[in-house]
C-alpha cells in the first residue's frame, strides 16, 4: 500500500497482478471489452492511489474488494449510460460502499481536466518548461541546457511569463471557493 | 519586474527554502498586504493543483507500463490462451492485431446494441449479441457467486454457463405460460424463478423483438399448474393519473414499488407503451403493471436514465395482439388462454400483493 502512494513499480506490479485478472472477468462477464477492463481497472487504481495517499487513509477492507467494488460501481455506471435496464448477471461478492471516494475521485478528476486544458492551450515550449519545472522537479540551469537557452536567468524569465499565462488560465476556470 | 520578484519569493516561502529571518520579514509583509496575502494563497492552490496532477499523470504512466510487461510476461491473459513462456511474447505480437480488432469491434458492437436498446429498443437483433458472447472469451461463473447459492440445491443453470441477463416475468396462463421482455432473455437457455427460490427451466415459445416480448413456457418436471389466475389483463387504456404498482426482482428477493400513469405514450411518441411514474430498477423489466382494481395493465420494459421516475411499460394491449397473431400459426400458443377477470377487486393492496406474487417470477438467461 505505501508502495503505491510512493508509486513504486514492484508493488504496483504485485496489487496489478493479485487483481487484475478478477476485474477483467467481471468486466467481460458484463459485456465489456479487454479495452474497457484496461480502462476501468486503471481508474480504480487511480482512485485507491489517491486514498492511499491522503492522510486520513484508512482501508476498512482487503484491498481485493476495494478494488472489485470500485470497479463495479464505475462500470454498472458506464452502463447505465449507455442506457441499458436488464440485472446484468453479478457475481455475489461481498462489495463495500465507495461512492464517497468515487465522489471524491470524480471531483479530482474535473480538476486535472480544468489543468490539462490550460495546459495544452499553453502551446510549446511553455508546456514543456512548465512540466519540467514544477511536476518533473528540474533545476532551473538543467532545463536551460535542455531548452537551448542560454542561461538560466532567460529561462526563468521565460518560464515566469508562461507560469503568468497559465495561471490566468487556470483560474478562469477553477474556482477557489469550491 | 517587481511582479517576477514577488512571485519568485513566495514561491521560496511556499517551498520552504527561506531563512528564518527573511520567513518573519515575508510573513509580517502578508499581514500587512492582503494583496499578497491573496496572491500566496492563490500560488499555493495552484502549486498543490501542478503537483497533483504531475502525480496522478506519473502514476497513469506507471500503470500502463505495468499493464504493458505483465501482458508480455504473461501473467494477465488478453485474450488467445497462451501455453509456454517462452512463446508468450511472439504469440502476442502476432496476434496482437486481431486481439485489438476483435476487442475493439466486440466494444463498439456493444456501444451500438445498448444504443439501439436505449433508442428503439424493439429492433434489437439477438444474432448481434449472439455473436458478441462468443467474441469474447467468456468466463465461467465465479466461485462466489455459486458460494452465495450453496442453499439453493442444485441450480438449474448449468455448471459452466453464465447468467448473461435477468429480469421479471408473470404468469399468464396457469398451465405454465410466462410472459416479459424480449431483451431479457437473451442467451441460450432460460429458467425462472419463484419467490420462494425454486427453479424452473423454461422454454422461449416466441419472441417478438418488435414489441420486445417473449412468451415462456416453463418445462419442468417440478412445476405444478398454477389453475386459475387470480388476476385478469386488462384490454382497455388507463386514465392519466391512475395509481398503478408493480412487482418485480430487481435484486434476488421480490420488491413492491408503487406510481401512477404520467403520460399516455411512451418514448418519443411510442403509442404502444406508456410513461409511468415509479421507482424501476435493472431487473424490473418484464414485471407486471396492475391497477388498484389488481388488473395487469402493462409490462415494465425501460426507464429514461436521464430523469427520475421516468419508466415506460408496454401496454397490456400488446400481450393479446401478440397472441391473437400467434394462434394463426403456432399451435403451441393456441393453449393459452389470457385470464380476464380479476378476483381482486375490492381487496387491500397487501392482499392483492399475497394473491399475486406467487405468480411473478424472476427470469435468469443464461449462456453456455
Amino acid at each position: 500500500m505505501k508502495g503505491l502512494a510512493n508509486n513504486d513499480s514492484k508493488a504496483i506490479e504485485t496489487i496489478y497482478k493479485d487483481n487484475f485478472s478478477m476485474v477483467q472477468a467481471l468486466i467481460l462477464n458484463n459485456s465489456g471489452s479487454y479495452d474497457d477492463a484496461r480502462d476501468i481497472f486503471q481508474e480504480a487504481m487511480v482512485t485507491l492511489y489517491e486514498k492511499a495517499k491522503s492522510e486520513s487513509f484508512v482501508l476498512t477492507c482487503q484491498v481485493k474488494t476495494y478494488i472489485y467494488s470500485v470497479c463495479r460501481r464505475l462500470w454498472l455506471k458506464k452502463l447505465q449510460q449507455a442506457g441499458k435496464f436488464v440485472t446484468q448477471a453479478e457475481s455475489l461478492e461481498e462489495t463495500v460502499l465507495v461512492e464517497d471516494d468515487l465522489e471524491v475521485h470524480e471531483k479530482r478528476n474535473a480538476e486535472f481536466a480544468i489543468m490539462e486544458r490550460a495546459l495544452s492551450s499553453l502551446g510549446e515550449p511553455c508546456k514543456s518548461l512548465i512540466e519540467a519545472y514544477y511536476i518533473h522537479k528540474k533545476g532551473m540551469t538543467e532545463i536551460a541546457d535542455e531548452f537551448g537557452y542560454t542561461n538560466a536567468d532567460n529561462a526563468k524569465n521565460q518560464k515566469y511569463k508562461c507560469l503568468m499565462r497559465l495561471k490566468k488560465l487556470f483560474f478562469s476556470q477553477y474556482n477557489i471557493g469550491d | 519586474m517587481e511582479d517576477k520578484l514577488l512571485l519568485e519569493t513566495i514561491e521560496r516561502y511556499l517551498g520552504g527554502t527561506m531563512l528564518a529571518e527573511e520567513k518573519a520579514w515575508f510573513e509580517q509583509l502578508r499581514k500587512n498586504t492582503p494583496e499578497i496575502d491573496q496572491m500566496v494563497v492563490e500560488h499555493r492552490i495552484f502549486l498543490h493543483q501542478i503537483e497533483e496532477f504531475g502525480m496522478v499523470q506519473k502514476i497513469k504512466h506507471t500503470l500502463h507500463n505495468t499493464h504493458k510487461t505483465l501482458v508480455e510476461k504473461a501473467d494477465i491473459n488478453e485474450g488467445g490462451s497462451v501455453s509456454t513462456r517462452g512463446r508468450v511474447v511472439q504469440f502476442y505480437n502476432k496476434y496482437k492485431k486481431v486481439t485489438a480488432i476483435a476487442a475493439s469491434i466486440a466494444g463498439l458492437t456493444a456501444l451500438v446494441i445498448s444504443g439501439l436498446v436505449a433508442y428503439f429498443s424493439p429492433a434489437v437483433n439477438n444474432d448481434q449479441i449472439e455473436l458478441l458472447g462468443k467474441k469474447i472469451e467468456q468466463v465461467t461463473r465465479t466461485q462466489q457467486a455459486q458460494g452465495a447459492r450453496l442453499n439453493e440445491v442444485d441450480s438449474k443453470i448449468p455448471k459452466d454457463a453464465t447468467v448473461t441477463a435477468g429480469g421479471t416475468a408473470f404468469m399468464i396462463d396457469g398451465k405454465g405460460f410466462l410472459i416479459t421482455n424480449a431483451h431479457v432473455v437473451k442467451g441460450s437457455g432460460t429458467i425462472v424463478v419463484n419467490r420462494n427460490g425454486q427453479e424452473f427451466n423454461a422454454k422461449i415459445i416466441n419472441i417478438d423483438h418488435e414489441r420486445d416480448l417473449a412468451i415462456l413456457k416453463i418445462q419442468d418436471e417440478d412445476f405444478k399448474p398454477l389453475g386459475n389466475l387470480p388476476y385478469g389483463i386488462k384490454k382497455s387504456s388507463v386514465d392519466l393519473g391512475e395509481e398503478l404498482y408493480t412487482l418485480g426482482y430487481p435484486r434476488e428477493e421480490i420488491v413492491y414499488s408503487m406510481g401512477y400513469l404520467s403520460a399516455q405514450s411512451g418514448r418519443d411518441g411510442d403509442t404502444s407503451s406508456c410513461q409511468i411514474s415509479l421507482s424501476a430498477n435493472p431487473g424490473n423489466s418484464g414485471g407486471p403493471v396492475f391497477n388498484k382494481n389488481g388488473e395487469i395493465v402493462g409490462i415494465i420494459s425501460k426507464k429514461e436514465t436521464k430523469a427520475e421516475g421516468v419508466v415506460y411499460a408496454i401496454k397490456s394491449k400488446g400481450i393479446f395482439k401478440m397472441i391473437d397473431e400467434l394462434k394463426e400459426s403456432d399451435t403451441s400458443v393456441q393453449k393459452i388462454k389470457l385470464p380476464s377477470s380479476s378476483k381482486l377487486k375490492g381487496m387491500g393492496r397487501t392482499d392483492q400483493v399475497k394473491e399475486v406474487e406467487d405468480f411473478v417470477f424472476q427470469v435468469k438467461a443464461y449462456q453456455n
